[in-house]
């Protein structure tokens, strides 16, 4: 450390000698005097100097990366920017957000009310789990997002053109889901795993109906990207036996058309610790093995085309004795009460983390295939054939203990989070990838220690078909002593952590504390495949429709205010810094309809609309068109103003809704 | 067909009996056309910008303006000086913007007309032209004083801000703007068609002033000899 200090201060004097000027050289060949001197005062080490130089990003520069965050029980999605680490953006998604205005009188209401449960209740927050990107040919293509809540088994989705959320659908036979949202190649299918078995459509069942009653249901929601939109006439489901599946990922290149899930209760443990019965967490790792789900999706979909599906609840399901009958389905054996599913970029491998197995599994696609094609297969309980794993395993590698999720690189590495040993494990894939890095074929090369119990974990564009290495995120779920104590609460921490070099030379380089919930899953994608609007396209634009509102006005000369009995409709135009009309007046329980329009065209010129008292507020981005409806339940003088601070007169910006009694 | 050969053979006979090369004469013709050209095409060209600087507009805001037509931030700039109560962009210059078309067309079949006027009438023709470049100018100047002279008072931020007239080249400040004023390429060819013209003109007298003062021998002379 003393060393490192007097190393740079001797640079430092090398380059003040030669007059350099600190301030328009570039930093390179040297830190400068001023530099040093922080870095001696700060104690930093020539690693923490690497660090900072690795994510410092200046004024005005952009992050080469971003980065889709489960936003956990925030029920929101968290927008980062990598390698500088900075949050860009949070998405209301099954959580009202009121920077947004989603959630608080505008078109969104109708969005968060589809993913209301079915008697009409409203569900106010969600447990997000997996963001999954949208992919053409197995990459992402910056297009939609996806994110499912695993409290009410639901699933959103986001059109990347304005990073809003555009639809939420219960799932109307599950409860509950894990195993989503994850897409297939091309984005054909967006697929919601299931989690804790209940019976279809969750209809009471005791627990000791559980072997017959209780099921495993796996949804294939079919995604029509011209509307942007789930169709769920076009969707089916597959009935599984009561397993627990948990994480799945879809097939690629040779295997497309396959899909993949983990399961960790194939003991069909009930739990029930009061009733002096073995409690969950024993029951169900009892088994040396649990049962990877192996699924022929594409003869599902034939299936569901031809018919052969009944319709529950409004929506198409197999059934199991069906799914084994056109062998959809088939089982491998994995260890040991696994966790994670991951494809490799080829396609032609499915990792396994055991979880309680110190080891990774590594399934042969081919072999797969082979041993489907040779029969002769065993049954289960249920009667879905199981594929010896001897036949289909091609290799297992030692990682250390925890093993639970794994992504990819451009080197032939694989990395995969180690919870119980808080490290990230760096490993060599083998197969047609062991000639893309030094070392031996499936073999563990580093292990990086990381603070602590890492769940998930990323790598940039890590679960496509073509990685592109630089950075691995490691979602710790502990901090512990990370950050400064703010109470018994504490933040989850990303660490970023630098893959750029070969062999064991992964190093941590920045500690993000995210302070808002539990995040699971992220996604990390190039920047440049984003292509969001800077404004809205037209004036008028809704952007539930992404077209021109039929109630748009694009002058404030059109704005008024029309009576139809007791309805009262109102068009408004919003510009820095005032709005037309000012003065908007209604009889006590009149019942209002207001379409607002915001004229601007410059980048960042929003408005927000708020009626004090009336529990509205709305974000009106440039071009923007939003109709809010409500009942005016209470006479009195109300004002409405804009809740963005848009411009030098943007307290002016203000009007009056008079409730005369 | 042979007419329009430059054959070095083929001369032209004047009335006094000299003679003068074929390419006496098309030159000049070839030159007010081309003049003509160039302002036709002037009008797809910016003839003036105003670009303007401020610390939330780090890409700057830009007018350019055509004969017929502006084009560039325009909505913005309008939405920034309603707060002083000043007229669109698109209120100053409207009746020129609207006739521009046909002016200019006309100023084109005023230099083709030159081709065929053989003497001194020919520069009478070709006078708007030449005063074209500068009444631009006036022109520009009259709208962006009438424009920074409409600040109204009752507005926002009428009271804050003195009338003022933008500057037609250069620099300036409005608010916490820096402008820059720049003639365009549009402009630049309407001098270069300016330049043209005179030079057409130059070689147009070279080639007729004979002619005219051949007939007017002749008809000195025949005036003599009747009388
Ligand atoms: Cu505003």
């Amino acid at each position: 450390m003393k060393r490192l200090i007097s190393l740079l201060l001797a640079l430092s004097t090398v380059l003040a000698a030669c007059g350099g000027n600190s301030a328009a050289t570039p930093a390179a060949g040297g830190l400068p005097a001023d530099a040093a001197a922080v870095a001696a005062d700060r104690g930093l080490t020539a690693d923490d100097v690497y660090a900072a130089l690795k994510t410092y990003t200046p004024s005005g520069q952009l992050d080469p990366y971003i980065m889709f965050a489960s936003g956990g029980q925030g029920g929101q999605v968290l927008v980062i920017g990598v390698p500088s680490m900075r949050i860009l953006k949070l998405i209301g998604v099954f959580t009202p957000e009121p920077w947004q205005g989603y959630g608080y009188g505008g078109s969104s209401d109708a969005v968060l009310e589809g993913g209301y449960m079915p008697n009409g209740d409203e569900l106010t927050w969600g447990d997000t789990h997996h963001p999954n990107l949208s992919e053409t040919n197995g990459d992402y293509d910056g297009q939609f997002l996806f994110i499912n809540d695993k409290a009410n088994a639901r699933l959103a989705v986001i059109d990347l053109r304005d990073f809003e959320t555009k639809q939420i659908i219960k799932n109307p036979n599950a409860i509950n889901d894990h195993g989503g949202a994850f897409v297939t190649p091309n984005t054909e299918y967006v697929i919601e795993g299931p989690q804790y078995a209940a019976p279809i459509g969750w209809e009471y069942a005791t627990q000791a109906e559980y072997k017959d009653k209780y099921r495993g249901l796996i949804t294939f929601w079919k995604f029509d990207r011209a509307k942007g939109r789930v169709d769920e006439s076009k969707s089916f489901q597959i009935e599984l036996p009561p397993y627990w599946q948990d994480l799945c990922d879809a097939g690629k290149g040779p295997s497309d058309g396959w899909f993949f899930c983990n399961s960790f209760n194939t003991e069909l443990a009930t739990g029930g610790a009061e009733q002096g019965l073995p409690p969950f967490e024993a029951g169900t790792t009892k088994n040396d093995t649990d049962y990877l789900h192996i699924f022929d999706w594409k003869k599902a979909e034939q299936v569901f085309q031809a018919g052969k599906a009944e319709m529950i609840n409004g929506i198409a399901v197999i059934g199991l004795q069906t799914a084994i009958d056109e062998n959809i389905l088939y089982f491998a054996p994995e260890p040991k009460s696994p966790h994670g599913s991951d494809v490799t970029p080829g396609g032609e491998f499915i990792v396994v983390g055991g979880k309680l197995d110190p080891h990774v599994t590594i399934y042969s696609f081919d072999k797969i295939q082979q041993a489907i094609a040779a029969g002769g297969l065993d049954k289960d309980a249920y009667g879905v054939p199981v594929i010896p794993l001897d036949k289909v395993m091609e290799a297992q590698v030692e990682l250390g203990l925890g093993p639970l999720h794994t992504v990819f690189d451009d080197k032939g590495y694989a990395y995969t989070s180690l919870f119980l040993d808080s490290a990230v494990a760096r490993w060599t894939l083998g197969g047609p990838y062991a000639s893309k890095h030094p070392e031996e074929p499936w073999t563990l090369v580093q292990k990086l220690p990381v603070q602590y119990n890492i769940g998930h974990i990323t790598a940039a564009e890590g679960d496509t078909a073509s990685p592109d290495g630089q950075y691995v995120v490691a979602l710790n779920k502990w901090s512990i002593d990370r950050f400064a104590n703010v109470g018994p609460l504490l933040p989850q921490n990303f660490q970023l952590v630098d893959i750029s070099k070969t062999g064991d030379q992964m190093k941590v380089l920045y500690d993000m504390p995210i302070g808002m919930a539990e995040p699971h899953y992220v996604q990390i994608i190039k920047a440049d495949k984003l292509k969001p609007f800077e404004v809205y396209p037209e004036v008028g634009w809704n952007p539930e429709t992404m077209s021109v509102d039929p109630n748009a006005i694009t002058t404030a000369e059109e704005a008024r205010v029309e009576r139809n009995g007791k309805n009262v409709e109102v068009w408004s135009t919003v510009i820095r810094s005032h709005f037309t009309p000012e003065w908007v007046e209604v009889n006590a329980g009149d019942h209002v309809v207001w379409h607002l329009t915001n004229l601007e065209r410059t980048r960042d010129a929003t408005h927000g609309f708020t009626i004090s008292g009336y529990n509205i507020n709305l974000s009106l981005e440039p071009g923007e068109t939003q109709t809010i409806e409500f009942d005016a339940n209470k006479a009195g003088t109300f004002s409405f103003y804009c809740t963005e601070f848009c411009s030098a007169l943007h307290l002016e910006m203000i009007g009056y809704f008079l409730v005369k009694p | 067909m042979k007419f329009f050969s430059l054959d070095p053979d083929v001369k032209v006979l004047l009335p006094d009996g000299s003679t003068r090369h074929l390419t006496d004469y098309l030159l000049p013709s070839a030159l007010l056309m081309l003049a003509a050209l160039m302002l036709m095409i002037s009008m797809f060209l910016p003839y003036w910008s105003m670009t303007m600087h401020a610390p939330q507009y780090p890409k700057g805001l830009r007018v350019d303006v055509y004969l017929n037509h502006l084009e560039g931030d325009m909505f913005e700039i309008d939405e920034l000086n309603h707060y002083l109560g000043m007229p669109t962009l698109d209120a100053g210059g409207q009746l020129e913007r609207s006739i521009s078309f046909f002016a200019v067309v006309a100023l084109g079949l005023l230099l083709i007309a030159g081709v065929f006027v053989h003497n001194q009438w020919a520069g009478v023709l070709a006078l708007p032209v030449l005063s074209f470049p500068l009444a631009f100018l006036a022109d520009m100047y009259l709208i962006l004083y009438r424009y920074g002279h409409s600040i109204d008072p009752t507005s926002a931020l009428g009271g804050a801000v003195k009338p003022f007239t933008p500057p037609l080249l250069g620099e300036g400040t409005v608010g916490q703007f820096g402008t820059v004023a720049a003639f365009g390429i549009g402009f630049y060819l309407a001098v270069g068609a300016v330049a043209v013209v005179l030079a057409g003109l130059w070689f147009h007298r070279a080639a007729y002033k004979p002619i005219v003062d051949a007939r007017k021998r002749i008809a000195s002379s025949g005036k003599a000899t009747r009388a």
